[in-house]
């Protein structure tokens, strides 16, 4: 195994050598390509290159900071896509104070948890005492119209973007034998591979897709795009086991199960983005918002999480 | 007074001068920044033209985030409109609506007014500044999209026929700080701003509402984040 020095350069190295190249081939699309106007899968592109020199800036500054820069960046993380999430529920009046809960309460305090390392709690916490609490502050204002879709949709909107993403911190607190302090790997491991998936299943819907999964869903989402994806996925997390306390054949394997994962959990999310009538999440913030970047990372943190801990951790 | 001296005098006509331009740019960036709105300039463009703007009316934070969401050129020339007993109820309300906002303030009964409230947006209209206003009067808290809306603006129009009235359409306010709550909720809201109407010659105030109230709806509707 490499020191934990080298790992960092080879990987910051590496990542940078990568976003300079997309960037460069970003632009010469555009301009060679496009010849500068619109067009549907460059702009894309470029949009996802933008955001992920914002993701590698922001995660680089965290890891500088170290681990409470970890959990402050996913706190904010988890704020922007539960405001994303909550400004399309549809909530009433009488929800306010679960509301007021919800973002000042129940999310910091998960990332509390997630800091002192409090296992037990930070896995109960929303599913069990945010679920069994929060309809009890809206059941008091004696408004039931429409009960089951508010509370369920501060539910959800609690699970996936405070929940699931606390987990990313979270892979911080594992301790994995002959692995120490090199944890950050794994959160850099989970973000490459999701986001490898998702350009090569974006290409490849455009380039060779035919067959609609759920079209009325997420028209976007082919099977040929979702074989390209699965697969660079899985080519990139052998490649990148170096980086991992996996062997080749086991990054393979946890590759597999986190862009399977990722790709049925976003097409649920999928469905209840249009059940509530938006194309994209961030539709009121004018253009691409948090939830739609993380969505499928968010869907997958858990799954990730439980896989490391069962096999790895001690 | 004799005995304060230059240096004092001067420092606190800077106080004076400086405090209210302070908040009021505190006050523009923490609406912004909870509210994560950006104006949308559907029907008309932020133009210096004398304006009232007016809106829909679910919270407190409509007034601010109008306010705040004029450029600051224009934000200097526009008056809020309110009312006398909320604003003059408390000595701070009143620091915050007579220097920083620059308000009208009217008495909404019509009992505890000599002069009628009308007269006294008619008056700031013809000083040259824009108005912002309510024109359902209170704050809605019912499941309808809009109250019955007041006929003031009617009469308002009537004394100056040669003002742009622009529809205000605000989504989400209402859930961000619904009445009688004190902490708000950071949900995303919007605020658009649509097709600007005037007063016809010889209009009646029943058509003239009327479109008034149309022309909300319609902001409302071209405001909707679409497939």
């Amino acid at each position: 195994m490499m020191s934990h020095l080298q790992t960092t350069w080879l990987m910051a190295g590496g990542i940078l050598a990568l976003l300079v190249l997309a960037s460069v081939l970003g632009a010469w699309l555009k301009l060679k390509v496009a010849d500068g106007n619109p067009h549907s899968l460059i702009d894309s592109l470029n949009i996802r290159i933008r955001a992920w020199w914002a993701m590698t800036i922001a995660i680089g500054l965290a890891l500088l900071v170290g681990r409470v820069g970890v959990l402050i960046l996913f706190a904010f993380v988890s704020f922007t896509a539960l405001r994303e999430f909550l400004t399309v529920a549809p909530t009433r009046r009488g929800d306010h104070q679960a509301l007021v809960m919800a973002f000042f309460i129940v999310l910091p305090f998960q990332y509390f948890l997630v800091g002192v390392e409090w296992y037990g709690m930070y896995s109960v916490f929303i599913p069990v005492y945010a679920f069994l609490f929060l309809p009890i502050l809206s059941a008091v204002k004696s408004d039931a119209r429409n009960f089951l879709e508010r509370t369920g949709t501060i539910q959800w909107a609690l699970m996936i973007t405070v929940f699931c993403i606390s987990h990313i911190p979270a892979l911080l607190n594992l301790r994995i034998p002959g692995y120490d302090g090199r944890n950050v790997f794994l959160i850099v491991f989970l973000v490459l591979i999701i986001q490898s998936g998702d350009i090569f299943h974006h290409v490849c819907s455009r380039y060779f897709g035919r067959h609609q999964i759920a079209p009325q869903v997420s028209p976007n989402k082919t099977a040929e795009g979702f074989v390209g994806g699965t697969a660079s996925a899985v080519v990139l997390g052998m490649l990148l086991s170096w980086m991992t306390p996996f062997s080749v054949t086991e990054a393979a394997l946890v590759s597999l199960a986190c862009t399977l994962m990722g790709f049925f959990g976003g097409l649920a999310l999928s469905a209840m983005k249009r059940d509530r009538g938006v194309r994209d999440w961030g539709i009121m913030a004018e253009g691409y918002g948090m939830l739609d970047r993380v969505a499928t990372v968010c869907v997958v943190a858990p799954v990730y999480f439980h896989i490391v801990r069962h096999w790895w951790s001690a | 007074m004799i005995r304060t001296h230059q240096g004092k005098m001067g420092s606190t006509e800077i106080c004076r001068r400086l405090v209210p331009e302070a908040i009021s740019w505190a006050l523009t960036r923490f609406t912004r920044l909870v509210t994560g709105a950006q104006a949308r300039w559907i029907g008309c463009a932020p133009v210096p033209v004398q304006r009232v703007y007016f809106g829909n009316h679910n919270s407190h934070a409509d007034f601010a985030l109008i306010w705040a969401s004029l450029p600051a050129e224009l934000r200097r020339v526009t008056r809020p409109v309110a009312g006398a007993d909320y604003w003059n109820a408390s000595a701070i309300k009143r620091y915050i609506i007579h220097e920083v906002l620059h308000g009208v303030v009217i008495e909404r009964s019509r009992e505890d007014s000599a002069v009628e409230p009308v007269d006294v947006m008619a008056e700031a209209l013809k000083a040259g500044g824009s108005l912002i206003v309510f024109p359902e009067g209170t704050r809605n808290t019912t499941d309808e999209l809009l109250l019955p809306l007041k006929s003031g603006i009617y009469f308002l129009a009537q004394q100056c026929p040669q003002v742009e009235f622009v529809p205000v359409w605000m989504d989400n306010l209402g859930r961000l700080l619904p009445k009688g709550e004190i902490v708000p909720v950071p949900l995303l809201c919007s605020i658009s701003f649509g097709t600007p109407l005037q007063l016809q010659p010889a209009e009646d105030k029943d058509s003239f509402i009327g479109r008034i109230r149309a022309a909300l709806l319609a902001t409302k509707e071209s405001a909707q984040p679409g497939e």
